[in-house]
């Protein structure tokens, strides 16, 4: 048990789906999400240091613009696949994912305004392309300030999903700068990034070296298979990072949510991108004019791998909760039951008090009193104003008009109340307001 | 109680949200509902003329729309859903369990509508000729499911406003038969098309500078569609009028928001009015002369419609207090049921984020905040927006307030003042809420929510006293394992 753990009370509705289908749900939605994602972070990423390469090599250049034309329907379909994994963490983890929102508020709220800019700027670079050819750096400035924002983003949700499995550390974290330097944020990060150039890489290959895609117009030197040798080279030596990487994330994994099962997924994962790994290896070796014809099983590799990771993720997830779900569900029910037979009986405590007086004092004296004139006229003087006039007070308080504003500029709220009732407190006011010394 | 709360203390955290949805409204509404069968619409006619630069036109139309309704656009939507998480995670995070599938749905009409508009924007240029028609029918499919989202959205906001239904009978059908939905819909829709046709005004004037015969002839067509709408959407206007006041006011059982709702009603007929004025007489003089339409005639229209639009919006968001799910949960995000318990064991006794439970003659202050926090700040503010300093200045005047009568108001605003949720807890809790007003009197302070300062957890959660241990990780927990016998 770790001391200072917060156990708030869930949400007492339940779930609108059984909570096995909507985890089978979010994986695969937030897999399809993450892969755009991955396209978006690594297109903009290679788009810059291509860029930057073709200003000595104007094939480097055209590969760059290519490149770059890819992102913008990247991001938009990153951006749309992302609701729904949202929706279904919503529901699944609410109470974990709304706190490392609030949390980390400032930032959290900011990914609208800095993707926007984010979306904007890579559009601004794609469409300015020839006409800022002459003021290349300035060119380059305006996609490096695009890749800035796309690195940035995926960290403030790194950091959510990370900071929401350690409701132990919620005390502790004073805003987002410091849920940023939790364990394993940054290993995490890393892996991330890297994964987004190795996927875009071999998006890229298939996308740019088909059948119909105009290599021969678009390049000067550049042919099929020197794409292709490209990026399998980028693909393999990002993957070979991974293997740094990878066991990195694991080591500094909080232990608590270590389970067999997220284990054996993960070493699959690992075996699965080993196979990758000599496939692509294999394509790197080969012919020229044979280069290209493992893609689709170097694919199928990578994307299982993709597919173990994030489920092992889950796995993790759902491991680092289990306790504090539990904790949770007790508090929870403990709290639903006493409120519910408590609401149940207390109903029946009315008051035995006189009718006026019982409706004066929930309806009037918020603002009324016997003496005191600070918020409302008080009793004493309306008895003397509608002496002998119950109705006035009742025609009044239905439609009260704005009388005497410098003195109580709030005016008063005009009240819907049975004529019985009005009536009673109106001659319970003049009755008590009469008692004037 | 449950969730550390984020608060902006100046602008308040409904002036996030609002501002987010009004951008948003504002960019989907001309760009994406109206202006995609516009555009299709002036393909089809540049088509069928063989007019190559009206296809060019109609084109960067489109890539105007394009750029802003997948930038601002789509990012506002997820923004409005991201900002009310953060304003009041209990509503939403109630209203996504109920409304599970009727958002699910709305997802996937939203994944057609993107994947659509990024096909027909994208094959442009490249479905040429014989293709031509088939590109036609892709912005035909493009301006259904625009129209769609926003016809489901609208359905399900529908029935999240309506009253109580939802907690009896939960089915999305309710939220189509809800009776001002179908009015409703009736005006937006013709009234999106309108605002395109004033949008795509605006950009004629910037894509057709050095061709007058073609921005003459875009003009006039563009007002012509404009106008073409106008009858419509008036028909839609005086249903959407005429049934909102016997649906509503029945459910309104108060005369304060009655009131409210009265001046809204005649605020909505103004509106109609007014928009309706200004684009008639726009698309008038666009029909008639197209040549002497000032481009401030284009410009000034559209802000004021935004300013309508914004206040529209926050007056009907204010008829369903105190409730921001009727009579389920309050504005402040406790339940209704839950406020026997909390009167009887208190608010900071069950509240998962305070810095104390028991309140004592020291601790006053600090409790007294914490009731705020809970209790108060997912409307109010201290000095900024609806700020509660203001509120009670202005009803217990600029000398020291009396505690006693600040009490008794708290205590029992919420039957006078319907739209105020009841302060819940126990009458010590009470006191020191009133305390912690009473000092903002004289120090008013900038009262600092989650996102920067944290959270309490209070000393009795900790299920052991110990200090917290450090968390092992796997490595760690490896070599532990190793060196143990």
């Amino acid at each position: 048990m770790i001391a200072n753990v917060p156990v708030p009370k869930d949400i007492p509705l339940s779930f609108p789906v059984d909570a096995v289908l909507l985890q089978g749900l979010l994986v695969v939605l937030f897999l399809a999400h993450i892969l755009f994602v991955n396209f978006m972070v690594g297109g903009s990423i290679l788009t810059l240091f291509a860029e930057i390469a073709g200003r000595k090599n104007k094939d480097l250049d055209r590969l760059a613009e290519r490149i770059a034309a890819t992102i913008t329907v990247n991001k938009s379909l990153a951006v749309v696949l992302g609701v729904g994994p949202l929706l279904c963490i919503n529901v699944l983890y609410t109470i974990h994912f709304y706190s490392a929102n609030a949390l980390t508020g400032n930032l959290w709220i900011s990914i609208v305004p800095l993707v926007i800019v984010a979306f904007l700027l890579s559009y601004l670079h794609k469409y300015t392309w020839h006409r800022m050819e002459n003021a290349k750096g300035w060119h380059i400035a305006i996609g490096s300030a695009a890749t800035l924002l796309f690195l940035f983003v995926p960290l403030i949700f790194l950091t959510n999903i990370n900071l929401m499995l350690f409701p132990g550390q919620w005390p502790e974290v004073k805003g987002f700068w410091s849920a940023l330097f939790l364990p394993n944020v940054w290993p995490r990060y890393a892996h991330f990034i890297i994964a987004c150039v190795a996927v875009t890489a071999l998006f890229l290959l298939v996308y740019m070296t088909r059948k119909a895609y105009p290599v021969e117009t678009t390049f000067e030197n550049l042919d099929r298979a020197a794409l292709r040798k490209g990026f399998y080279w980028v693909a393999f030596g990002a993957t070979l990072v991974q293997f740094i990487l990878g066991p990195l994330v694991f080591f500094t994994l909080p232990a608590r949510g270590l389970t067999v099962a997220m284990v054996i997924v993960f070493c699959l994962g690992i075996a699965l991108a080993i196979a990758a790994m000599i496939t692509m290896g294999i394509e790197l070796k080969s012919n020229r004019d044979r280069v290209g014809r493992l893609i689709l099983p170097v694919i199928a590799l990578i994307m299982t791998t993709g597919f173990c990771m994030g489920y092992g993720r889950h796995l993790y997830r759902e491991g680092a909760l289990a306790e504090h779900r539990f904790q949770i569900q007790s508090t929870s029910e403990d709290f639903a039951r006493a409120s519910a037979m408590l609401s149940k009986t207390a109903k029946l405590n009315l008051p035995e008090v006189p009718l006026g007086q019982q409706v004066f004092d929930n309806y009037c004296s918020a603002c009324h009193d016997l003496e005191s004139t600070i918020s409302a006229p008080n009793l004493y003087e309306i008895a003397k104003l509608y002496a002998g006039n119950p109705q006035g007070i009742v025609k009044w308080t239905k439609s009260p008009e704005k009388k005497r504003t410098d003195l109580y500029p709030q005016g008063m709220p005009p009240q819907v109340l049975p004529e019985d009732q009005l009536i009673a407190v109106a001659e319970y006011m003049i009755e008590t307001g009469n008692k004037a010394p | 109680m449950d969730f550390p709360l984020f608060h902006l203390d100046y602008a308040g955290n409904r002036m996030l949200i609002a501002f987010i949805a009004v951008v948003h409204v504002i960019v989907n509404h001309p760009m994406a509902v109206g202006a995609m069968p516009l555009v299709t619409l002036m393909e089809w006619w540049g088509w069928r003329r063989g007019d190559v630069r009206w296809d060019e036109l109609a084109r960067r139309i489109l890539f105007a729309c394009f750029i802003i309704t997948t930038t601002v656009g789509a990012l506002t939507g997820v923004g409005i859903w991201l900002s009310a998480s953060l304003a009041n995670p209990y509503a939403i995070g109630s209203l996504i369990r109920v409304f599970f599938w009727g958002w699910f749905t709305e997802w996937i009409i939203f994944c057609l509508e993107v994947g659509f508009i990024l096909f027909y924007f994208l094959t442009w240029k490249t479905w040429s000729g014989k293709r031509k028609l088939m590109h036609i029918r892709i912005g035909l499919a493009l301006s259904i499911f625009s129209w769609l989202t926003m016809a489901i959205i609208v359905a399900i906001l529908g029935f999240m406003m309506d009253t109580g239904a939802w907690l009896e009978n939960p089915s999305l059908i309710d939220g189509v038969l809800n009776p001002i939905y179908l009015p409703q819909l009736a005006f937006r829709t013709p009234f999106a098309m309108a605002l395109a046709g004033l949008f795509a005004l605006f950009l004629i004037f910037f894509f057709t500078k050095n061709n007058r015969k073609l921005r003459h002839r875009a003009v006039r067509f563009v007002s012509l569609w404009t106008l073409a709408w106008t009858p419509i959407y008036l028909l839609g206007a005086w249903w959407y009028w005429k049934s909102i006041p016997p649906n509503m006011i029945d459910n309104i059982p108060v005369a304060l928001a009655t009131q409210a709702f009265e001046s809204w009603h005649t605020l909505v007929a103004w509106f109609i009015v007014f928009a309706v004025t200004v684009i008639v007489l726009v698309a008038l003089w666009g029909v008639l002369t197209p040549k002497h339409l000032p481009r401030v005639a284009l410009i000034v229209p559209m802000i004021l419609c935004v300013i309508l639009v914004g206040y529209f919006e926050r007056v009907r968001e204010f008829i369903r207090k105190p409730y921001v799910i009727e009579k389920y949960m309050y504005a402040n995000g406790i339940l209704v049921q839950d406020y026997p318990l909390l009167a009887r064991d208190g608010v900071l006794q069950h509240a998962s984020y305070t810095p104390v439970r028991e309140i004592t003659e020291e601790n006053k202050i600090e409790a007294g905040r914490a009731m705020f926090v809970i209790a108060c700040t997912r409307c109010h503010t201290v000095e900024g927006l609806n700020g509660v300093v203001d509120k009670l200045s202005s009803r217990f005047g600029n000398e020291p307030w009396p505690h006693e009568a600040v009490k008794n108001f708290l205590a029992k605003m919420h039957n006078s003042l319907t739209f105020m949720p009841p302060v819940p807890g126990t009458e010590k809790e009470l006191d020191a809420l009133t305390a912690y007003m009473l000092m903002l009197q004289t120090k008013p302070e900038h009262l600092r929510g989650a996102q920067d300062i944290g959270v309490d957890v209070p000393v009795d959660a900790a299920q052991d006293s110990t200090k917290p241990k450090e968390e092992q990780n796997v490595w760690q927990a490896m070599i532990a394992e190793l060196q143990s016998p």
